[in-house]
């Protein structure tokens, strides 16, 4: 038997490519223009709060000492343990072991659901001490409407990037469904490549909406 | 001659019935979806502007009263924008072309594909619901804080309209993106691609970078009208000029998602009623891709009445000069390829001719707006008005009605009739120009856009664009007519009615679902007509 004879019956390859690698380089590339998409549509929050936080620096940096930084402490070690979790169900899904694989995603799958449910811990406060944008709003007289503004982009950034986080975990869902059943060989892992590489994407964005919302002025003496 | 027949087995008898149009993941199955969407779109966009033009037929605001007719421009504006330009030639004929013509079986991601259309026909479904419970009178361009604070229309559905299409847009670039970076047949290298896709990759680099940032615009007006969250609202520390920026960082170079397109079908076009290759193959191909790079740099010049500094008002001018450049270089590019070439005058040509003209006008304007002191003068006048209708209506439809009826024999495997072909294009030459023409005069007279009345003196020129349009509208009446009649009555075309060179006229018409029969070897370069002066006496 040739080796693409071989290649055409693998029950992975759709029909509309040649080989698995032609199959593997054509999703690894889609998702990586994707995640230029992601860059920037991420992209126009950052440009729109780099332009007011320029502008109101002081209320800023107020408004920013109202987050609390011990919570977004944990919550950004609970992301950064995800990604390791996930860089190595892609390890071991390359190696082909698939219990390692399921275990390493339903690691990654409980740490973004601690994430969303720290994330929901601050989201009440805020929302128990008035600092969600809108009539309800309550905050010190000088700095009250920019202090709306910072947290009218602290919901909308990391609102955004929940949504992103709680997508996540629905591609993982079909992940570990897709290992459990034996879609996902040593010969066919890159569905769960590319899904580490969203993955990865989601908890980099966080990595710059942490310092950038939670640590303003907090360098000072 | 042999008898033509048709291919027992092609696209269109592989499978009847509602579902397995539905649930198809043909590309080419895809195209033809898009092509009913977005023919319906540009219908229901075009009655509105039959409404507005019957509106501006006397100076009194006697038809419809001002609010209705800030509803209209709105509505028109919306619909032809984001359910007709942007996705007409890429989705239709993009989709069917793109994996035929570097020999591919199909996209990248089919399904994706297919899904893009379910979102496009999503957001259009939101959009019209906004149409029929009240519309929207924002103006298409949505500027704040009217659109988030003081208007009472529908500017939710609306707004999510198009946040969900810019999804099937940029999911439709990613795939044409990944297609021919990984599906190009054996022997299909970059510079022996049809000159449609070089300007199709850069489209689709402007839907993947450009959409982005429109939806989280957008998305951002729509939080603010909601819930109140200060953005681009002064009132609550926001600034409506941000909005500006961010809105026409998309929406400048989407003026070259609908346009780079058109620009492509006549590269394919001149070469092949010319039967020479194009002139300046790579100037043509980098151009492309220059006014994509150059179309991101220059949306500052919507803004020159908006409180921009001088500073930026001056680089944003400079940089609209150049764009200038690259696509002067098609224009002369084109016209050196009809020099002393083999010209056959058929529908699509006409259409070719035709997008140059138009074309050479709408962008020449187009520096009178890149020009500081001049633009003030014509700002949100009718002069505006006929330069973008130059470019939309006179660049994109025309390219999009030419291309239409050169690949309409692939498609659909028959003829249609070309005597009412030419005399539509003709039609369609003649009103357009009656259309728009009389508007660069009475926009430079100071006729403001945007008003249901307008002083006396205007009316003679007024009456002349309403003339034209309704001239305009019967030219494309016409084409869909003779186009569905040779659906069933028209002649068969066989495999290669024009003659012409490229993959797709190498596979039957209609093609076969995978396309060709086995994985087509490209040995020729691009527009492989022999050399110019062969076969003819000079």
């Amino acid at each position: 038997m040739l080796p693409e004879a071989h290649h055409a019956h693998h029950p992975a390859l759709a029909h509309q490519f040649d080989s698995l690698g032609q199959q593997k380089e054509a999703a690894t590339l889609g998702m990586w223009v994707f995640l230029l998409t992601e860059v920037l549509f991420f992209g126009g929050m950052f440009l729109t709060y780099a332009i007011y936080r320029a502008w109101y620096p002081a209320a800023f940096a107020v408004a920013s000492h109202e987050l609390d930084v011990t919570l977004g402490t944990i919550n950004t070690v609970v992301l950064i343990t995800s990604s390791l979790t996930m860089a190595l169900a892609v390890h071991a899904a390359q190696l082909g072991q698939r219990k390692l694989v399921l275990w390493f995603l339903v690691a990654t799958m409980v740490l973004g659901l601690a994430f969303l449910g720290i994330k929901s811990v601050e989201y009440y406060h805020k929302f128990e001490e008035h600092h969600v944008p809108g009539p309800g709003f309550q905050f010190e007289r000088e700095y009250f409407r920019h202090a709306q503004l910072f947290f009218s982009l602290y919901f909308i950034m990391t609102g955004l990037h929940a949504l992103h986080m709680v997508i996540g975990i629905g591609i993982m869902l079909v992940m570990f469904w897709w290992t459990w059943r034996g879609t996902i060989t040593r010969d066919y892992y890159s569905p769960i490549e590319i899904s580490g590489l969203y993955w990865h994407f989601v908890d980099i964005v966080w990595i710059f909406l942490f310092p950038l919302l939670y640590l303003i002025g907090r360098h000072g003496p | 001659m042999a008898t033509v027949i048709l291919p027992p087995r092609h696209y269109l008898n592989d499978g009847y019935g509602i579902a397995s149009w539905l649930f198809t993941r043909d590309h080419k199955r895809i195209a033809l979806l898009y092509l009913a969407g977005v023919t319906f779109f540009f219908f229901i966009g075009g009655a509105f502007a039959v409404l507005i033009r019957l509106e501006l037929a006397t100076p009194a605001g006697d038809l419809v009263s001002d609010e209705t007719y800030n509803k209209l421009f709105t509505m028109h504006g919306v619909m032809m924008v984001f359910f007709f330009l942007i996705p007409a030639i890429p989705a239709v004929l993009g989709n069917f072309l793109v994996p035929i013509m570097i020999g591919a079986k199909d996209l990248a991601f089919p399904r994706l594909n297919l899904a893009s259309w379910y979102i496009y026909m999503v957001g259009a479904t939101f959009t019209t619901y906004a149409i029929v419970t009240g519309g929207l009178d924002t103006g298409w361009t949505f500027y704040t804080p009217f659109s988030t604070v003081s208007s009472t229309s529908q500017v939710i559905p609306a707004a999510l309209g198009i946040f969900v299409t810019g999804f099937s847009s940029i999911l439709t670039g990613l795939n044409f993106i990944v297609t021919m970076h990984r599906m190009r047949a054996p022997g299909m290298t970059w510079f022996r691609m049809p000159l449609f896709l070089w300007s199709t990759y850069a489209t689709s680099l402007i839907m993947v970078l450009g959409t982005p940032v429109l939806a989280i615009t957008i998305l951002l007006v729509a939080v603010e009208r909601v819930f109140r969250f200060g953005f681009f609202d002064p009132t609550l520390g926001g600034d409506p000029v941000l909005f500006q920026h961010l809105f026409w960082f998309y929406s400048h170079p989407a003026v070259y998602i609908m346009v780079l397109p058109a620009m492509g079908v006549i590269s394919e076009l001149v070469a092949a009623f010319c039967r020479k290759p194009v002139f300046g193959y790579s100037f043509v191909a980098f151009a492309s891709v220059g006014i994509a790079v150059l179309g991101f740099l220059v949306w500052g010049h919507h803004m020159f009445v908006a409180g921009q500094s001088v500073y930026a008002a001056l680089v944003f001018s400079i940089l609209s000069f150049l764009v200038a450049i690259p696509s002067a270089v098609k224009v002369f590019n084109w016209t050196a390829t009809m020099y002393k070439g083999s010209i056959s005058w058929d529908t699509p040509m006409l259409y070719a001719i035709g997008f140059i003209g138009l074309f050479t006008i709408g962008g020449l304007t187009g520096l009178f707006l890149a020009s500081v002191g001049l633009d003030v003068h014509v700002t949100d006048t009718y002069f505006i008005v006929a330069h973008f209708h130059y470019i939309m209506v006179g660049g994109t439809i025309m390219g999009y009605l030419g291309g239409l009826h050169y690949w309409w024999p692939k498609i659909s495997g028959r003829l249609y009739n070309e005597t009412l072909a030419r005399i539509s294009a003709g039609i369609i030459f003649i009103g357009f120009n009656l259309t728009f023409f009389p508007q660069f005069i009475v926009g430079y007279l100071g006729m403001p856009r945007r008003y249901h009345a307008y002083p006396p003196e205007f009316q003679v020129l007024n009456v002349l664009s309403s003339a034209g349009a309704s001239i305009l509208g019967v030219g494309y009446l016409i084409p869909m007519i003779y186009l569905m009649w040779s659906l069933r009555y028209g002649r068969l075309a066989g495999s290669n009615p024009w003659g012409a060179v490229g993959l797709e006229w190498t596979t039957t018409s209609p093609p076969p679902t995978e396309n060709f029969a086995e994985t087509p070897v490209v040995t020729w370069e691009a527009y492989d007509y022999g050399a110019p002066v062969e076969g003819h006496v000079a």
